[in-house]
């Protein structure tokens, strides 16, 4: 067995997929209306990382997880709250404001100065996760702004399979176009893992990790330092809602021939 | 103003991609780089444009040009926002939805050239080649299928005889893929089933569509046992045409997103679609 992993894990907070999001401005730019009362969830990427860290860090004792998490420490409170009985980890907390509108440069130096606070860091025997794209920004570059501010010139994107050996070499399967994957072997760490969904399924709900988690989780909130991040350099137009809705014909008394026929007609067309 | 673009293929390692890209940034003392957001450029080219001093913005699928003023145009929310913004900052480099390349150099006035051969830079990784997701060693992804085929946890349900019919569910997709030629899609539910992974083997986490899924872009889609509301249907975000075929006249994937619902059993529907395509 190799020595002990740390594995940092950067995820936040995304509303959940299934709340209705209507884009407001404002004079900081672009926001969400009641954007504060929106329930929210693990960014799905980064709970993926997450959870892909857990898994690897079982299979060395000793090893470490660390969720390095950017967004307004009241919504990031409740997000702990569920995200806590996931899996094991210590928490990093950045008080600042998280969305689809902020720039992902003033994110990624957040995120970086975090990092690099974390006491007895180590980056040479450290790897970084995070989801390949948020699904707010969903931008696909805050982990990249991240592995050049920490000198990490390892990255592997939209990855679904990493395997590390004991000494610290791994294999990873990257997606690529065409429904194909990338494999790709690395001499040791440290290097950037940017995960697509994995091969993880979502871990039961753990209240016992959840306790455990919590110890330290409130510590991390109350010491959470207030970061300034918005929209940098981006001068925003317009945010909105296309219209999307299609009047739907509803086709129910057709016999099976007769619906076969329409739809190849229509594939033929 | 000076607009560039560079065509950028194949696949790359990051540590040599990064400086050469960023190379070719700073050669190019352009306002404007647009590049194809293809696997390799989104890997290396945030990275790149961080060294080379540049702003970065992906996923555009449009660009205005007025003069001086460059206003791009992408998608917040896994599709469901759209925002028109613009940069000040100079060199801007822009990722472009890959599909959509093509259009917006056309629009902006130019012709992609070959990106400058970079100086080969140091690194850990080696590639060791592609391969193929699922375990059927074929890709049912087909970006450039004229039809995605949208299959739902339907598939994997108890059907009218109270029975699961996984194996004829496997054997009826494949078959209609192979004679449509038709790309493969999958709702969240259906990937994420232990069950389903036993059976479509020829089926992975990269066919999902929709909020965590892709979002691709084809010309028509047909939906099959899907059911879901609002967010999951970012998938079919790109999707021209589109038509579903399910048992419920309510279902959330289709009412108000496809043109036409058929309610129908899609076993049924689908073999004998299978069979005229035939």
């Amino acid at each position: 067995m190799g020595k002990p992993l740390n594995i940092i894990v950067c995820g936040s907070l995304v509303p959940d997929p299934l709340q209705t999001l209507e884009p407001v401005m404002t004079p900081q730019g672009p926001g969400l209306k009641n954007e504060q009362m929106l329930p929210s969830v693990l960014d799905p990427w980064a709970a993926c990382a997450l959870y892909e860290a857990a898994a690897l860090a079982k299979t060395r004792a000793g090893s470490k997880v660390t969720l390095v998490a950017l967004g307004p420490k009241a919504k990031l409170q409740q997000l702990m709250m569920m995200a806590a009985q996931k899996a094991p980890f210590q928490l990093v907390a950045v008080n600042a404001p998280a969305g689809g509108f902020t720039d992902a440069k003033e994110t990624a130096a957040e995120l970086a100065k975090a990092i690099k606070a974390i006491p007895g860091l180590d980056l040479s025997s450290t790897l970084l996760f995070g989801g390949c794209a948020s699904a707010s920004r969903d931008a696909g570059v805050t982990l990249q702004f991240v592995a050049e501010a920490l000198g990490i010139t390892e990255f592997f994107n939209a990855v679904d399979e990493l395997k590390v050996a004991d000494d610290d070499t791994f294999t990873v399967k990257e997606r690529i176009e065409g429904g194909q994957y990338l494999a790709s072997t690395c001499a040791g760490f440290p290097a950037v893992i940017g995960w697509a969904t994995g091969n993880l399924p979502e871990p039961p709900n753990n209240p016992q990790v959840g306790m455990m988690n919590m110890r330290g989780i409130m510590p991390a909130l109350m010491k959470a330092p207030v970061a300034n991040v918005g929209v940098g350099g981006i001068a925003y137009a317009s945010a909105e809602v296309p219209a999307s809705k299609r009047d739907t014909v509803v086709k129910k008394d057709m016999s099976v021939d007769a619906i076969a026929q329409e739809i190849v007609a229509w594939i033929k067309a | 103003m000076k607009i560039v673009a560079f065509k950028i293929e194949g696949n790359g390692i990051y540590a040599q991609d990064v400086p050469a890209f960023a190379e070719a940034i700073k050669g190019a003392q352009a306002d404007v780089v647009l590049v194809p957001g293809n696997s390799r450029v989104k890997r290396a080219m945030p990275a790149a444009a961080c060294r080379a001093g540049a702003e970065i913005d992906t996923n555009v699928v449009e660009l205005a040009i007025e003069g001086d003023k460059v206003t791009a145009s992408r998608w917040a929310y896994r599709q469901r926002i759209l925002v028109k913004f613009s940069r000040a900052a100079r060199p801007w480099v822009i990722v472009t939805d890959p599909a959509l390349f093509g259009e917006i150099c056309a629009k902006a006035g130019v012709t992609a050239a070959e990106l400058p051969a970079g100086a080969a830079a140091a690194t850990r990784t080696t590639t060791n080649g592609v391969v193929a997701a699922g375990n059927g060693g074929e890709s049912t992804i087909k970006p450039d299928a004229q039809l995605l085929f949208v299959a739902g946890a339907g598939w994997t349900k108890k059907q009218a005889d109270g029975a699961l019919h996984l194996e004829d569910a496997a054997a009826t997709i494949k078959d209609f893929l192979a004679k449509s030629g038709a790309s493969l899609g999958s709702s969240k539910s259906l990937v994420d089933m232990p069950e389903a992974a036993a059976a479509l083997t020829f089926m992975s986490h990269m066919n999902q569509v929709g909020q965590t899924g892709s979002t691709p872009r084809h010309a028509k889609g047909l939906a099959t046992c899907c059911h879901g509301e609002e967010p999951h249907v970012v998938g079919w975000r790109f999707i021209n045409e589109r038509r579903a075929v399910n048992l419920d006249a309510n279902c959330g994937w289709a009412q108000g997103k496809a043109d036409v619902l058929y309610v129908a059993d899609a076993f049924a529907v689908t073999k004998k679609v299978a069979e005229l395509l035939g």
